[in-house]
């Protein structure tokens, strides 16, 4: 089983190698700490702050699960109205392309002037910048339904409601599922774009105040406080995939 | 008595009036229990007689019966399989078996509380056409031969009175393929069930048939009709025989012409 081991071992040799090239990189081409801190000082920074980050973190955290969440329930109605009739994907689809090319930092403020810095504007920018892939991740996994099977149904006299139910929810899950990897770390992003644009909390806005006051070091803390989110959000979502999905994962390549 | 499946000079149209006529001047007449096989060049609108049979469409012009009724909605007493076997990847054989049941009435307001006397009913199915023990296996865990065995059950579990076979084993090797004719020989024999086996193998379709229809090139309508008075109970022997073989021929006749 020298090949597991390997499997298992690698992420952590690859991040370990990356943090002591950084390291030596800085030592040797004496690389000033305010244009590029080594890990070190980011190290020491993150537990000279650990009170701040932490605090920052847990509102980042649950801003983006709020709109995650908001996200998740209104993308997978969206998509089941698009994928159920296709008069509402005609109507609805030009629209949610135009909404998704619309950056979302060009929302923001629309939101504050609606709800004021802090809280709702950043929940409301994960929700909006989450949602788009759980839409068309659904509908596609309803689109993709084999006609032959349908015919089976429909000849027995099913509904279309019944055809939902048993075949069209079923099969989108994988899709859903699948989603929800990427959706999450959007909702990250939007969480962290609308608190350093406009809240007096949260990573986004520690990252702005240490940049304003020059404390390089704690600027790449937080940066490392939201790539470790990040993947722990992700795995969250990776391992609910797996569950809940593991049918359609059976090729070589589903080992993800 | 009218027969059990009737399609009197049916014409069908895909896309509105003017779009392409898939069959035109239709008329086949299938007796109750009868063996029917339909042959014809590929496009020749064999599918949209499934689908008319079985009330998934409604002709543009002409009449369809099926058990002495106007066929104004889904049949609801038809089973049906495909060339691939369309099992559900998320349920188990025995649970895609059930499928049609959680469906169909009555069986659809009873399967919840009488779930036992279904499991044993699809479990005597399978045994029957030798997937004895595979129920509890997903339908990517077993070979295309035995998906195809399932999807049969699954067209048959409901009982139907007519059964709808559109190429079932275009996508298998020739022996496996022979087996499974054997499957359907026995089937038909211990339930008298109709069946329509749209096919474009004219040693299976002779085989199987008491009857075969030749169908003409697109827009679809019957050619010849040809009885096969081979005795039954059949043996897969018989089609190395003079007799298969010029039927067969016969049938390939026909077939050329219509593809002229």
């Amino acid at each position: 089983m020298k090949g597991s081991l390997a499997v298992k071992l690698a992420p952590w040799i690859a991040t370990i190698a990356l943090f002591a090239f950084w390291e030596a990189a800085c030592r040797i081409f004496n690389i000033p700490p305010f244009f590029l801190p080594p890990p070190s000082l980011v190290a020491k920074s993150f537990v000279e702050f650990w009170p701040a980050i932490y605090r920052n973190s847990l509102f980042t955290l649950s801003t983006t699960a709020i709109g995650f969440a908001m996200a998740v329930g209104f993308g997978l109605l969206l998509g089941l109205a698009v994928g159920w009739s296709r008069a509402i994907y005609a109507g609805v689809y030009p629209l949610m392309i135009g909404f998704n090319a619309i950056p979302k930092v060009a929302v923001v403020p629309i939101l504050v002037l609606w709800f004021g810095i802090g809280f709702i504007p950043a929940v409301l920018t994960a929700f909006l910048i989450s949602f788009f892939p759980i839409v068309v991740n659904v509908a596609t996994g309803l689109a993709t339904i084999e006609p032959e099977l349908e015919d089976v149904l429909k000849a027995l006299g099913a509904s279309k409601l019944d055809i939902m139910r048993k075949v069209g929810i079923p099969r989108s899950l994988p899709y859903f599922f699948g989603s929800l990897k990427i959706a999450i770390t959007l909702a990250f992003v939007g969480s962290v774009i609308s608190e350093s644009v406009a809240s007096n909390t949260g990573i986004g806005n520690l990252m702005l105040q240490a940049q304003a006051q020059f404390q390089v070091p704690l600027i790449f803390a937080g940066l490392i406080a939201l790539a470790v989110e990040g993947i722990a959000m992700y795995a969250l979502m990776a391992w609910l995939e797996t569950r809940m999905t593991g049918w359609a994962q059976r090729s070589g390549f589903a080992q993800a | 008595m009218t027969a059990f499946v009737a399609l009197d000079d049916v014409s069908h149209v895909y896309g509105g009036a003017g779009g392409t006529l898939a069959v035109d001047g239709l008329s086949i007449h299938v007796n109750r229990g009868e063996f029917a096989a339909v042959v014809g060049p590929s496009g020749c609108g064999k599918s949209t007689l499934m689908k008319l049979a079985t009330g998934l469409q409604f002709p543009f012009k002409g009449k369809v019966q099926v058990a002495g009724s106007l066929v104004s909605q889904p049949v609801k007493i038809a089973g049906m399989a495909f060339q691939a076997p369309t099992l559900l990847p998320w349920r188990t054989t025995l649970d895609n078996l059930l499928l049609p049941l959680e469906i169909v009435e009555p069986h659809r307001s009873r399967i919840r509380r009488h779930k036992a006397e279904y499991v044993v009913r699809a479990e005597a199915l399978l045994a029957s056409v030798g997937l004895d023990g595979q129920g509890d296996k997903y339908p990517w865990q077993l070979s295309g031969g035995m998906q195809q065995r399932a999807s049969l059950c699954r067209a048959l579990i409901h009982e139907p009175d007519l059964l709808m076979l559109d190429e079932p084993f275009g996508a298998l090797d020739a022996f496996t393929r022979e087996e499974l004719w054997c499957v359907i020989r026995n089937l038909h024999a211990i339930r008298k069930i109709t069946v329509v086996l749209v096919t474009h193998d004219l040693r299976e379709a002779v085989f199987l048939a008491d009857r075969v229809f030749v169908m003409s090139a697109r827009p679809g309508r019957v050619l010849a009709e040809r009885v096969v008075d081979l005795q039954r109970p059949r043996d897969l022997e018989v089609t190395y025989t003079p007799h298969f073989i010029d039927i067969v021929h016969e049938l390939r006749a026909h077939i050329m012409q219509a593809r002229q």
